[in-house]
């Protein structure tokens, strides 16, 4: 039946969690997410689902706290903006190492160093390109309505499960604060223990005698058994390439030009799109909805169909290095982009289309 | 596993004295001979062996000497990143009220890297056991200064002896977290000597009893030695731990059921 409601983005993914029968979150507050823990806390799950809410001390406990949670078979998440998604990579990469699943928020605002609080896209590289130390990717989620927000939470924790990995909901804070129409769907009952131990074989969850003990650790000290566990990493990322990738294409049949975008710099082009169409401009909008794995087929088969692309986005040009990898053809491929929490206006957009890639 | 004894045929049970519990993993620990964390292990394992509670435990293993901990413990456990392990512990035992949680940390990770993980976790009551191994030093990467190391003492990064004035005060953790309410058993104990080391089972045994009660940290501290990173033969350590490290670090209660046992000066 689900349920039809008006909300913030933020406030969309702490019902989805609800929702999607999630057993804990651990937060701590930063602008411009603090609503997703307010809303739990003022919701109280720990009452009606018996999901586990907490205010950490810090954005270093609580990532912590989830990789402990994701440890034992439990669905745990988090949510942060940039500042303290930066104190978290340390632990991303030991639950990455670790192979366990999670389920991370990360509301972008402006950077470097403490920024600003407006909405930003600056930290594509960090998200899909590791972020912390070692070789690893997690996938990488990126919503542009707070629609997304909501469905990419259960989205998220499949993901997350099916791979054992963490997960990250990439999005800003536009997205985050503004109010939309959201369908939710109706709750999921969490888990019971004897469930996770059953779905989770591999979780500490207490040893029964019958099973040998189980240890979830990154620490191999014997670097043939350090490479294995890096081989099965990438031979996993090679999977989630082959069978996760998620992208849109909007009145691409005709397109001669290619706008490329994600999340709201997605939004503002669709805008864009309309304004170049009145003037007879024919274009297409391409928007990865995962930047891990990155939808590198398609951008390259439709690369040979179009005469040129201009990737937006709100930072100096990240996505960009993965839409030109992935193109095989030699056609321009320019980038827009305004950082510091400035929006691009649609006009611009267009403008800039026009400059560069028609005119160019 | 017989066949590794010289005199099987002695293996009877009317000769049988001592058994090691099969909560221990049968594997060389990783330990220099003449340390105390073999023997905190032994300890814990039997505690739990006796109160019947390994299926239902999970522990925590830090980063330091005890990071391989759970290659020897023969129970479900996680590898924490240094000093965050009270936060993990936190997340399992909200997860999992029915399980018995600890975390085992060398005075590095409990006192330096996690200082903020192990005040806060303390504060707010969580009822999961901290075991706190002190040694005054940095086993693993070779014998650098801990916030617990003596004024005075040497090591590789206070080679002329911990200057207080340049290095700071070794950190009595234990007297500052046993003020926090969120507490409601510490103690502080030594595995130096027989009585040291029934001593400190007793009181393992009374940590994870407090989890039953729910009434906040059991927080049990082993003043232990570090006969390679002190430079000296384990009888010399022991000895120089006794006349150096217990004035400093006093042996006994220092909160038993939520109370002070006395005015902490």
């Amino acid at each position: 039946m689900g349920e039809l409601r008006l909300m913030k983005g933020n406030e969309a993914i702490a019902e989805a969690a609800i929702r999607a029968g999630c057993d804990g979150y651990f937060g701590y507050p930063i602008t411009p997410q603090s609503e997703v823990l307010e809303y739990l806390m003022a919701e109280k799950p720990y009452e009606t689902t018996g999901m586990v809410v907490l205010q950490a001390e810090s954005e270093v406990a609580a990532i912590n706290m989830l990789y402990g949670g994701a440890g034992t078979g439990k669905m745990v998440m988090t949510s942060s903006s940039s500042p303290g998604i930066s104190l978290m990579q340390e632990g991303i990469s030991y639950m990455a190492g670790t192979q366990l699943p999670a389920l991370l928020v990360n509301i972008v605002r402006g950077g470097p160093g403490l920024g600003t609080i407006q909405p930003s896209q600056a930290d594509y590289f960090q998200s899909v390109k590791g972020g912390g130390h070692g070789d690893y990717h997690i996938i990488v989620y990126a919503p542009a309505s707070v629609q997304e927000m909501a469905d990419f939470v259960k989205l998220g924790f499949d993901a997350a499960f099916k791979y054992r990995t963490p997960v990250m909901i990439l999005s800003d804070g536009a997205i985050g604060q503004m109010m939309e129409k959201v369908y939710l769907d109706d709750p999921i009952p969490r888990r019971g223990d004897e469930e996770v131990i059953t779905q989770c074989p591999w979780a500490s969850t207490g040893r029964p005698m019958t099973r040998e003990h189980n240890i979830l650790t990154s620490l191999d000290l014997d670097p043939a058994g350090q490479e294995r566990l890096n081989l099965r990493l990438q031979e996993k990322y090679r999977e989630i390439e082959e069978k996760e990738v998620k992208f849109e294409m909007l009145d691409c049949e005709d397109a001669e030009y290619l706008l490329v975008a994600f999340g709201l710099s997605a939004r503002i082009c669709q805008k864009a799109m309309q304004l170049a169409r009145d003037k007879g401009i024919k274009v297409g909008l391409f928007r990865p909805i995962t930047l891990f794995p990155f939808p590198k087929k398609e951008i390259r088969k439709i690369g040979e169909k179009v005469k040129g692309m201009l990737v937006v986005e709100m930072n100096a040009g990240q996505m960009i290095e993965d839409v030109q990898l992935s193109v095989g053809c030699n056609i321009p491929i320019e980038h827009y982009g305004r950082f510091g929490g400035i929006i691009p206006t649609p006009d611009e957009v267009v403008r800039v289309l026009e400059e560069k890639i028609i005119g160019g | 596993m017989e066949e590794k004894f010289a005199h099987p045929e002695l293996r009877t049970p009317e000769n049988l004295v001592y058994k090691r519990t099969d909560l221990l993993v049968d594997c060389p620990l990783s330990y220099c001979p003449g340390c105390g964390h073999g023997v905190a292990h032994r300890m814990l394992m039997e505690v739990l062996e006796e109160k019947e509670i390994a299926s239902k435990t999970i522990g925590i293993s830090p980063v330091g000497c005890s990071v391989l901990a759970y290659d020897f413990l023969n129970i479900d456990m996680l590898g924490a990143a240094h000093g965050r392990a009270p936060a993990l512990a936190t997340a399992i035992k909200r997860l999992w009220p029915s399980r018995y949680v600890f975390t085992y940390q060398g005075d590095g990770d409990l006192a330096a890297i996690g200082t903020a993980e192990t005040i806060h976790a303390c504060n707010r009551g969580e009822n999961f056991t901290i075991i706190f191994i002190n040694n005054g030093i940095y086993g693993m990467t070779g014998g650098q200064m801990a916030p617990t190391t003596l004024p005075g003492m040497r090591s590789s990064t206070s080679p002329y002896g911990r200057d207080t004035d340049i290095m700071g005060y070794p950190l009595k953790i234990t007297e500052l977290i046993a003020q926090l309410p969120g507490t409601y058993y510490v103690t502080r104990q030594s595995v130096h000597t027989p009585a040291a080391v029934r001593k400190t089972k007793k009181a393992l045994r009374k940590a994870f009893d407090c989890q039953d009660l729910g009434k906040g940290i059991s927080f049990v501290e082993i003043v232990s030695n570090c006969n390679s990173g002190w430079k000296m033969t384990p009888v010399q350590s022991n000895k120089w731990m006794e006349e150096n490290m217990f004035p400093y670090y006093p042996i006994g209660d220092i909160k038993v059921d939520g109370e002070l046992i006395e005015k902490l000066k």
